[in-house]
């Protein structure tokens, strides 16, 4: 185990978040605090409770979740793709380290970036609307289990991209529909029928309501499909990214 | 001699067909200065490529310092250094941090003593806390060879090294490249400055599309390959060749004023050579004004055996 290199690589992407600390930090929180201003304060106050809940708290497991669903991806892909951009990803290649540790270093840094970030806005939400988290444990569970696996899908798409178009267009044109209409706002019982079922498809509505759980203790899917589905997309990351470094994919000539 | 580089049959083509390499077989002896000649295009980047692990072979070998660079890449890689073409830097870091954070990723455990050390001999020691984008080119170039020093290789890879560098600069890459010899460390580069080859080089290879034309000591090679051309300025003109030069071609040109001989191999002093063929030609009653001898540069060789200029 090349221990100095998993510490460098993750000591490094850390280092890039600090020097870009308004945009690291500075920029998700505010945006979120924006969204329970308006949807939790202004409009939430006119809305009635949903299962005992007031609007305002509802809504916080899912803008932590659409927080870090964009911001594991945006680092992740964002930290492998910048040397493969620049050309200082020669030196990974030629460094004795395993594919373990790469992703150790890469997508280590992005989630410990993503949990302090949902850490962070945990807090701001706390100062907006009054809430109790019923199971915090589970919360912390879904909290690391989610940035850790959408860092691992980051780490694909910053291999994949081959421009800076792609990497934007995952988080801005898939992941946040994906989790605007995955229950972040409402409840799927409020949408009428044929809604309920369609929405069943999205795989964010899973991840929304699995965290809604931890927190609150309701939910309208089964906690163990959300923990589930979180596994199996996790299993299915690492399975692609040993393919990447076995064949080379988009590394190596 | 004890080889500390083997390459072994080794084959690269590409996903688009280019064939870059083409069975290279070639021994890379512990200690030395090896100088990899060739064109555009001939295989030198993919060479060192393969080598340092950028690019995956599609059949042969290499190993480093004994160990493979597939099945055993860790201990392998630990042991090269790569400066790359390129000048491909992170831009925000700091010098320090880069050049640290390179040793780290080499597994090894932090020395800033050693850092400083490489930073002093590089003289970026006033710049190490600048910000790589804040820094010339020169000075990148510089960054980037203490980053591939950072983890103490015993094998150290300079592509294109001097490529666009000042004249400066140039001479103290040299000058560090010499001192590193001096530790031990065994140096493989390609330059397409043929001369810094001529004063570099213990030994050259000469590589072209994709095939190693030829392996040899430097001076070897130019004593086996080099030329020697005497002209001699007659004073008065001659109609025809005089005889009795023996096998040595020899030409007169047309006004009859010019003879111009040619000798294969380093200075041709070795069969009495220009000493000989003056005495013979005094003997011979023809007096002359001038006498000037052109070696013929590695450059030279290196044209004859590749066809083009690099």
């Amino acid at each position: 185990m090349n221990f100095f290199a998993v510490r460098a690589i993750y000591m490094f992407e850390l280092a890039r978040s600090r020097r870009t600390l308004l945009q690291s930090i500075a920029a998700p929180v505010i945006s979120t605090s924006l969204y329970f201003i308006v949807f939790g304060s202004a409009i939430g106050g006119r809305m009635t409770t949903i299962d005992g809940v007031s609007y305002g708290a509802f809504i916080v497991p899912g803008l932590i979740m659409l927080t870090l669903l964009t911001e594991s991806v945006s680092n992740a892909s964002f930290g492998i793709y910048l040397p493969r951009f620049t050309g200082t990803i020669y030196e990974l290649l030629s460094a004795p380290v395993s594919v373990f540790e790469v992703l150790l270093g890469y997508v280590g840094a992005a989630a410990t970036k993503s949990i302090i970030l949902g850490v962070i806005i945990l807090g701001t939400a706390r100062i907006f609307v009054p809430f109790d988290i019923v199971h915090p444990v589970w919360t912390g569970i879904f909290l690391v289990l989610i940035s850790v696996t959408f860092s691992l899908f980051g780490f694909i798409l910053g291999v994949w991209a081959d421009g800076f178009e792609k990497l934007q267009v995952v988080p801005l044109m898939i992941l946040s529909p994906l989790t605007f209409l995955g229950g972040t706002f409402y409840s799927i019982d409020m949408l009428p029928p044929p809604w309920r079922t369609i929405v069943l498809f999205n795989p964010v509505v899973y991840l929304v309501n699995g965290f809604r759980w931890a927190f609150y203790g309701i939910a309208d899917v089964t906690v163990a499909v959300s923990l589930g589905l979180t596994a199996i997309f996790m299993i299915v990351c690492l399975g692609v990214i040993a393919w990447i470094f076995k064949t080379g994919y988009r590394l190596r000539g | 001699m004890d080889p500390i580089v083997v390459v072994s049959n080794l084959d690269k083509i590409y996903a688009s067909g280019h064939h870059a390499l083409k069975s290279i077989n070639l021994e890379i002896r512990r200690g030395e200065i090896f100088a990899l000649l060739g064109p555009n295009g001939a295989g030198k980047t993919t060479l060192i490529g393969v080598i340092c692990g950028l690019v995956r072979p599609t059949a042969g070998s290499v190993t480093a310092d004994g160990s493979d660079i597939a099945s055993d890449y860790r201990a392998a890689r630990a042991k090269i250094g790569l400066v790359p073409q390129e000048l491909a830097t992170d831009m925000f870091s700091k010098v320090w941090d880069t050049v640290s954070f390179s040793r780290g990723l080499f597994g090894k455990a932090p020395n800033p003593a050693h850092i400083e050390r490489i930073l002093r001999e590089l003289s970026l020691w006033d710049k190490k806390d600048s910000q790589i984008v804040a820094l010339s080119g020169g000075m990148k170039r510089r960054v980037l060879i203490a980053k591939a020093l950072a983890h103490e290789p015993r094998i150290l890879f300079l592509d294109e090294p001097t490529a666009g560098v000042d004249v400066e600069l140039r001479r103290d890459m040299w000058a560090m490249v010499r001192r590193l010899r001096e530790q031990g460390v065994t140096i493989i580069l390609t330059t397409h400055y043929i001369e810094e080859a001529e004063e570099m080089a213990d030994r050259i290879g000469v590589i072209n599309k994709g095939e190693i034309v030829v392996v040899e000591e430097k001076q070897a090679l130019m004593r086996k390959l080099g030329q020697t051309t005497v002209t001699i300025g007659l004073k008065q003109p001659l109609r025809t060749s005089p005889s009795d030069f023996g096998e040595r071609p020899m030409t007169l040109s047309e006004d009859g004023l010019t003879l111009s001989f040619t000798f294969t191999g380093e200075g041709g002093e070795e069969d009495g050579g220009v000493a000989d063929l003056v005495k013979r030609l005094a003997a011979k009653g023809v007096d002359f004004k001038t006498i000037n001898m052109n070696r013929s540069s590695l450059e030279d060789i290196f044209v004859d055996l590749v066809g083009e200029r690099s």
